[in-house]
């Protein structure tokens, strides 16, 4: 068993260090679709949340604790939904797009849109409470304070997309729903571990996995950095 | 004697149970400089907040509107300005283009109010690296450059040493020359005797003395103001 495992892991390493063409579309089609997701989801997310942020109205506790829930939304929930949305008897079954990557873009979308927008309401709200009297005495209205405070916490927010990212390409439920786990057209890192290990292909599936840590590792390095220079500017600042 | 340009009248401001300000009547005229003096908790940034129109009151609060139904154009300065994560010359530009100032006269206008404040040798430095007096340097530019009639400060001083006090207060000064109308909270008497030409004393969100600097420091005054101007007033019960 430790033997085999050890062979496991050294032909997992020989797949990632040979840039294994296999394996190479694999973190291709995963890159592209979380990273697709994540861009989508940070241009509506962002707006939201910072809107959210400084606007009042009744109801806007409701929405908000609405949105901290979905934080927790389940990857395969979200898996479900989209498949009855986009499957032919659905109501965009028209677009026919299930089981392509389009669908897995779709769905992450909606996996990670709540992570985007509620950190961002948080973190834009917090500097609303300290600054928006400022703000509104200079004349900003609601879409311009949003908008200098998303522009004011642009370091923070690298964090948040990034946070999303570490979400969307982690996940595994969502995008083996929608997009089938098809070779070659719609398998990613998180579905191809689940069926090589299923099939008894451990090196693959470990190369795979080796790869995912080694993504969730730099995401989290990278947070790291942001965090630590966001540190070092607020201390230059003397906030 | 002039209309006044903003005026209030039985302004009451509370904040849930709190009443901040009561009752209070108030009326600034072109050119005055006013000082707003009071222990915490009296009253003097809401009442500055009520003049410049950012508060929800009871009573009334009018401004002299001019033919388009413009309010006088005012701005208003805080003890901790906040400044964008931007340069000093983008946190400028932004200053002009939420203040509506034309595109094509921005540019002009920023660089007239760094060179006004002594900036304009910090303008690509980002404004939160800035020392606190230069920030507060920035944001009198910020207020200078769109021309205000009217101009609120909330103990611009208060965090400064004494140096950059100082080259702010000769700000104030001039910018009070140039023909703005002052208002400013303060728990400094010493700048009020410099910078004022009328002191408002407040106590427990009522106006108690309202009267020209010279008469403020010389008259006798009600006993609460009195030891405060002496120095001797305890900390609020």
């Amino acid at each position: 068993m430790g033997g085999g495992f050890a062979d496991s892991l050294r032909t997992a390493w020989a797949l990632v260090t040979g840039f294994d063409a296999r394996l190479a579309e694999i973190v291709g089609l995963s890159l592209g679709v979380s990273g697709t997701a994540c861009a989508l989801a940070a241009g509506f997310g962002m707006a939201a949340g910072a809107w959210l942020a400084v606007v009042r109205f009744p109801g806007h506790r409701a929405i908000v604790a609405a949105l901290n829930t979905l934080l927790a939304l389940p990857s395969v929930v979200v898996g479900l939904v989209v498949y009855l949305l986009l499957s032919r008897s659905g109501p965009l079954g028209a677009w026919g797009i299930l089981f392509t990557p389009r669908a897995m873009v779709v769905a992450q979308t909606i996996l990670v849109l709540p992570v985007v927008a509620a950190l961002t309401r948080q973190l834009i709200a917090d500097a609303w409470r300290g600054n928006g009297e400022q703000l509104r005495s200079m004349g900003a209205g609601t879409a311009a304070s949003a908008g200098l405070l998303l522009l004011h916490e642009r370091l923070a927010l690298v964090t948040v997309l990034l946070t999303a990212f570490g979400r969307a390409i982690s996940e595994v439920g969502a995008v083996m729903i929608v997009g089938g786990n098809i070779e070659g057209v719609t398998r990613v890192m998180t579905t191809a571990i689940a069926l090589e290990t299923s099939k008894g292909d451990l090196p693959l599936a470990l190369g795979l996995g080796i790869v995912l840590l080694g993504l969730v590792g730099a995401i989290n390095g990278a947070i790291a950095l942001v965090q630590r220079r966001q540190g070092a500017h607020a201390q230059a600042v003397g906030k | 004697m002039s209309a006044a340009l903003i005026e209030v009248k039985t302004g009451t401001v509370r904040f849930g149970a709190l009443t901040a300000l009561a009752d209070v009547n108030f009326a600034l005229r072109a050119g005055e400089r006013v000082a707003l003096v009071g222990a915490n908790g009296s009253g003097k940034t809401t009442l500055l907040r009520l003049l410049h129109g950012q508060l929800a009151h009871e009573g009334e609060r009018r401004a002299l509107v001019d033919a388009q139904g413009r309010e006088p154009a005012q701005a208003m300065v805080f003890q901790r300005p906040f400044l964008l994560r931007l340069s000093v010359w983008h946190n400028l530009m932004v200053a002009l283009w939420l203040a509506r100032v034309p595109r094509a006269q921005r540019a002009a206008q920023a660089e007239l109010a760094l060179r006004r404040v002594g900036l304009a040798d910090q303008r690509d430095r980002p404004a939160r690296v800035l020392s606190g007096g230069q920030q507060q340097r920035l944001a009198l530019a910020r207020a200078w450059a769109v021309r205000p009639r009217v101009l609120f400060l909330d103990e611009p001083t208060a965090s400064l040493d004494p140096g950059a006090k100082r080259e702010v207060e000769q700000l104030i000064a001039e910018f009070a020359q140039e023909g703005m109308a002052v208002v400013m909270s303060t728990h400094n008497l010493g700048q009020a005797k410099r910078l004022a030409t009328r002191v408002v004393y407040l106590e427990g969100g009522r106006v108690i003395v309202d009267l020209p600097t010279a008469d403020f420091f010389n008259q006798s005054l009600p006993d609460a103001a009195a030891a405060f101007v002496k120095g001797e007033l305890g900390w609020p019960a």
